[in-house]
């Protein structure tokens, strides 16, 4: 079983919704991000989404496009984010990692070096955002051969037959995207990715979980009441902008966000004990 | 995997393509956001619909004659030819077109169809401002609504054709994020459509991107070369031995190329920015200098660094300064069916002058590139044979960029 299957099983059995911060590994300088990390873990990450910085990123709104680039001044490329997670994970063999980027970088390095180099890495999943399903067998195949699991993305508007579809490729968890729209944008409507989020569970058994715009630890509360992951990215990441001049605090500071909202999800799974069960009825 | 792909389509003529998810070969696709693919999907269906209705097609070409103006003419550069003292030039005069440039061939297919997709809204990127001003000038003409993003130092360079936008009633969003240009201003678009797909439509401005943007761009660009495929037989009476065009996106160089695919004797060169030269480094030359990934939607061949980040570009000419390319182009580099060259800021410039000089025709400094491959390539050519050169756009918009390199100020 992968480490992001067991982490969601361990989840699961606990009534728990798992919290999965995202940075921009390199912002705002490289030698942050394994000692952030290890701070969001202490803080109540269940996974880890580390971004890899990308000169275009399309689907990002101001704040992940401001972090990349705060990264790419210094240079930082998939072979750099990959010796982060090598470096993570001689001190914590257990929390996943999830890379999230754009495919470009990937493409360059060759699929198969890619995911040779990241399972030796220590990486256990890899949501590439400009990929979908459609395009995606080649490097589906070469990531599954190496035991990284393929994170694929849905949207308000993919269809059942669409989720299907990606559900076929995916491994690990779906992630929904909660809007049509790019990351950090404040239009997340909770009845609504509700639904969806329902829907998306009578297509596939993956753990599901819901990302973009979850900016406070209310929302990710309510929104950890029917999903599997709650992934917050603008939120923090703009935290760590705040402290970009000021880089000794972030490690201290950054992760406070992250606790806030482990502390809000824990007191909806405690209040509502039987929310494996419904979880498992849907 | 590049050349399993190339194998596997090896067999699929050059015309039939893209494929149905939209491939050339190993190149094009459809890489992007899985909410765009819900809106890609559609504009498919719905182009694919319009292109073979008769009503669609005799609103386009009835815009195309009495608001665009064409057919533009295939202009006999005599004293040009003579002066090269090889083939003899045919110049294609896109130039002559409403708004200065072939783009709006493109603007008004794709509003046609935003119009009869119900669409209000419609969203551009530009580079110089030609396809911000094209796509304006339909949305003017349509009564829609225009938002055109555009790279804040694009901008600062470009503030005739800014001013030029908002008259027609655009908004001109800056984009001050990345290098402030046409990439970035195609990401900002990009962004601005997928919170907005309900009731926008993006007018890409080349045959780039999603499908079926590289498809649908290049039919409605292709008027370019069946006109002049027509023209050149009638002025000739025969084929023409090279087209020749320039490259930025490629839409202007695959509207001519594509109607003349099937002729094997007729050898097709595109013209991409050399800028202050390849080895520099300082260049917008993709296909010559760059290598395949994927960007803005679809793989072709980029202008990258080593960890896949893409790099800047430099180009005399903002219409040619993009670092990517149409993957149509790719492939057909690939197949070897058309070659492609690079021409410098400085051969481009040269003649620029060389045709305003001789002919009486101020050319685009894009399409200048196009001529400053001609002045290489005719002389190597008998007298009885012809080239056609797409003269892609009019210069009158690159007066400044001209004034400011020779130091006088206007």
């Amino acid at each position: 079983m992968s480490r992001i299957a067991a982490r969601f099983q361990v989840l699961r059995e606990q009534g728990r919704s798992a919290l999965i911060p995202y940075i921009t590994a390199g912002d705002p300088q490289p030698a942050i991000t394994v000692p952030l990390l290890h701070a969001l873990v202490e803080a109540g990450a269940d996974l880890l989404e580390l971004g890899v910085p990308f000169s275009d990123p399309m689907a990002d709104g101001p704040v992940i496009q401001a972090a990349c680039e705060r990264a790419l001044k210094h240079h930082v490329s998939l072979r750099h984010v990959l010796d982060m997670v090598r470096t993570f994970r001689e001190t914590d063999a257990e929390t996943p990692v999830v890379l999230m980027g754009y495919l470009n970088p990937i493409e360059v390095m060759g699929y198969e070096e890619f995911a040779a180099a990241a399972e030796a890495a220590g990486v256990d999943g890899l949501l590439t955002v400009d990929l979908p399903p459609e395009e995606a067998r080649e490097l589906v195949d070469a990531l599954k051969a190496h035991h990284v699991d393929p994170i694929f993305l849905s949207a308000p508007n993919s269809d059942d037959k669409r989720i299907r579809f990606m559900a076929d490729f995916a491994a690990g968890f779906l992630y929904y995207v909660s809007f049509k729209g790019v990351t950090g944008a404040n239009r997340l409507d909770v009845q609504s990715v509700r639904d969806k989020v329902a829907r998306i569970r009578a297509n596939t058994s993956l753990p599901v979980g819901v990302g973009f715009g979850i900016r406070d630890a209310e929302t990710a509360a309510r929104i950890a009441e029917f999903s599997d992951a709650v992934v917050v990215g603008s939120a923090l990441v703009s935290r760590i902008a705040e402290l970009a001049d000021r880089p000794d605090e972030i490690v201290a500071i950054a992760p406070q966000i992250i606790a806030e909202m482990r502390a809000a999800m824990d007191a909806v799974a405690a209040a509502a004990p039987d929310r494996k069960a419904a979880v498992d009825q849907q | 995997m590049v050349m399993q792909a190339k194998q596997a389509n090896k067999v699929a003529p050059l015309t039939e393509l893209p494929d149905a998810r939209g491939h050339f070969g190993p190149y094009g696709g459809r890489f992007v956001a899985e909410t765009l693919m819900e809106p890609l999907e559609e504009l498919r269906e719905a182009y694919e619909r319009y292109v073979k209705d008769p009503d669609f097609q005799a609103e386009f070409d009835s815009d195309l004659a009495h608001f665009v103006g064409r057919p533009s003419p295939l202009y006999h550069a005599k004293r040009w030819s003579n002066e090269l003292g090889g083939a003899q030039i045919y110049l294609k005069r896109e130039d002559l077109n409403h708004t200065g440039a072939h783009k709006i061939n493109n603007t008004v297919g794709q509003a046609l169809l935003a119009q009869r997709m119900g669409k209000k809204r419609i969203i551009a990127e530009t580079g110089a401002g030609q396809h911000g001003v094209a796509s304006a000038t339909v949305a003017a003409r349509f009564g829609m609504e225009c938002v055109v993003y555009m790279g804040a130092e694009d901008i600062q360079r470009q503030a005739v054709n800014v001013f030029r936008m908002r008259l027609l009633g655009a908004q001109v969003i800056a984009v001050e994020s990345g290098s402030r240009t046409l990439k970035d201003a195609l990401n900002e678009a990009m962004r601005d459509w997928v919170t907005n797909v309900d009731d926008t439509f993006y007018i890409i401005g080349t045959v780039a991107g999603p499908h079926p943007y590289p498809a649908m761009v290049r039919d409605f660009q292709a008027i370019i070369g069946r006109e002049a495929r027509a023209q050149i037989l009638e002025q000739t009476g025969r084929l023409p031995d090279a087209l020749i065009a320039c490259v930025g996106g490629g839409s202007n160089a695959i509207g001519l190329f594509h109607p003349f695919l099937e002729d094997s004797d007729v050898a097709m060169y595109g013209v991409e920015a050399a800028g202050r030269g390849l080895e520099t480094g300082q260049h917008a030359a993709p296909l010559c200098a760059g290598r395949p990934g994927v960007l803005h939607g679809n793989r072709t061949y980029l202008m990258e660094d080593q960890d896949g980040q893409i790099i800047e570009t430099h180009s005399v000419s903002a219409g040619l300064d993009y670092p990517g390319v149409g993957p149509e182009h790719a492939w057909l580099k690939d197949c070897g069916r058309a070659s492609y060259v690079a021409v410098t800021d400085d051969q481009a410039l040269e003649a620029f002058h060389a045709l305003t000089r001789t002919e009486g025709i101020m050319p685009a400094l894009e399409s200048s590139h196009a001529l400053a491959y001609v002045n290489q390539l005719a002389p190597t050519l008998s007298k009885d044979q012809s080239l056609i050169v797409n003269l892609s756009g009019r210069g009158d918009k690159d007066i400044n960029t001209v004034a400011a390199l020779e130091g006088i100020s206007l």
